[in-house]
């Protein structure tokens, strides 16, 4: 009689030394992001829900009024861009732990990156080309103060 | 002398109770009801007492009810750190934790500690673990000829491992760790403890040596500070701390 093959361990795959810091990096980068976002998402909920008329202010002309100031064109910048990083190398850490298989980790992570980079090319492109009254615009769908700045 | 029919206790004795134990079982060649390998649950009753331990209840089932039932155990006296299990979900030496501690009146549930491999009943591989021990090197490290006499060191010096070094390498913290289950790279909590112990020695000198293997992918960045680790340790040692002090000097450079 002969006793079954053990089912674990996995083999322990040394990831090798060649990008030495890289892990440690990962780790001060989610510190230091974290505090920043905190800061950043708090001010944002605080001036968008709180402060002025609260929830029921947020319209098409409020999110215009506040692109119109480089202040919230970067910090909301910095928001996206610190929020997908955060979030994109959370994801990747669990990628690491939960999917052994070489094909599967590939993949995962090629979607990962994929999902990662089209949100902050989309989320970029829209923060800093946004123009509340495009010229060729058809007048009846545009916010009414338009007419007012195009006069 | 008259038996007499008394409900209480006497005055001395230590009150009985019966107490069930659920066992997490596996027998790699079968047996005539489970097949090979085949992991399975098995109730024991046993009749207690307030003073006794899960080891003793472990004992009373081996030789008295089933005496294929496996199980390590060594000195029994929570030194040699032999006799870890997972004891209702969590992670416990069998020989420190005392049945009247756990609830006796449900059932007392018993598996082997997680994410070694099982071979069988409540004994598992310990290899593995071992392995992740060997490459931190625990052992003393120097530069340059032996002194003619002892390495002295303060007793401020001492302290400041003093708590690692009280580690008995039972794995109940690494095989509580949920990174070290899904993971399957991760050195585990008690590789880290190992090289805390040395590279807070003042009398070693292959710190850095041990730091630089820490600093892989699989070491001290896969912590997620979960805590698992320091509420299994049947020693008391405060093991997310150790692992988070290895990080600190990784940042900074100072030990």
């Amino acid at each position: 009689m002969t006793a079954p093959d053990l089912t674990t361990p996995r083999e322990r795959i040394r990831s090798g030394r060649m990008r030495r810091q890289a892990e440690r990096w990962s780790w001060m980068f989610m510190r230091f992001s974290g505090a920043i976002l905190i800061l950043l998402i708090f001010t944002h909920l605080f001036v968008n829900l709180i402060t002025g008329d609260g929830v029921s202010q947020i319209d098409f002309a409020f999110v215009a009024g506040k692109w119109a100031d480089w202040w919230w064109q970067w910090a909301d910048f910095l928001m996206l861009v610190l929020a997908m990083l955060h979030g994109g190398n959370g994801m990747r850490l669990l990628i690491n732990d939960y999917a052994h298989r070489k094909t599967t980790r590939t993949v995962l992570m090629g979607v990962l990156g994929v999902a990662v980079a089209v949100v902050i090319v989309l989320g970029s492109l829209v923060i800093w080309t946004f123009d509340p009254c495009p010229v060729d615009a058809d007048p009846s769908l545009l916010p009414s103060f338009c007419a007012t700045v195009a006069a | 002398m008259t038996a007499t029919a008394e409900a209480s206790t006497p005055a001395g004795e230590v009150p009985s109770f019966e107490v069930t134990l659920r066992i997490r079982r596996m027998n790699p060649e079968g047996t005539s009801e489970h097949g090979e390998g085949e992991e399975y649950w098995e109730e024991f009753k046993v009749q207690a007492h307030a003073t006794d331990r899960v080891l003793d209840a472990l004992h009373m089932v081996k030789w008295d009810q089933d005496g294929s039932l496996a199980f390590r155990r060594s000195c029994a006296h929570g030194v040699c750190g032999s006799d870890a299990m997972r004891i209702n979900a969590r992670n416990r030496l069998a020989c420190k934790t005392l049945l009247k501690d756990l609830n006796p009146a449900k059932p007392i549930i018993i598996e082997p500690i997680k994410g070694l491999p099982v071979e069988k009943d409540l004994i598992v591989d310990m290899e593995p673990f071992f392995a992740s021990y060997r490459e931190i090197m625990p052992f003393l490290m120097t530069d340059g000829p032996a002194p003619e006499r002892e390495r002295l060191q303060s007793p401020e010096e001492r302290q400041r491992f003093d708590d690692t070094t009280k580690c008995i390498m039972c794995a109940a913290c690494t095989t509580s760790c949920p990174v070290f289950w899904t993971d399957g790279q991760y050195f585990g909590p008690q590789a880290i403890v190992g090289a805390h112990r040395f590279i807070f020695d003042s009398r070693d000198e292959g710190q850095w040596e041990r730091l630089e293997i820490l600093n892989d992918k699989a070491g001290v960045w896969k912590c997620r500070t979960a805590f698992n680790c320091t509420e299994a340790c049947p020693r008391g040692i405060e093991v997310t701390k150790a692992i988070s002090e290895v990080k600190k000097v990784l940042n900074t450079g100072e030990i």
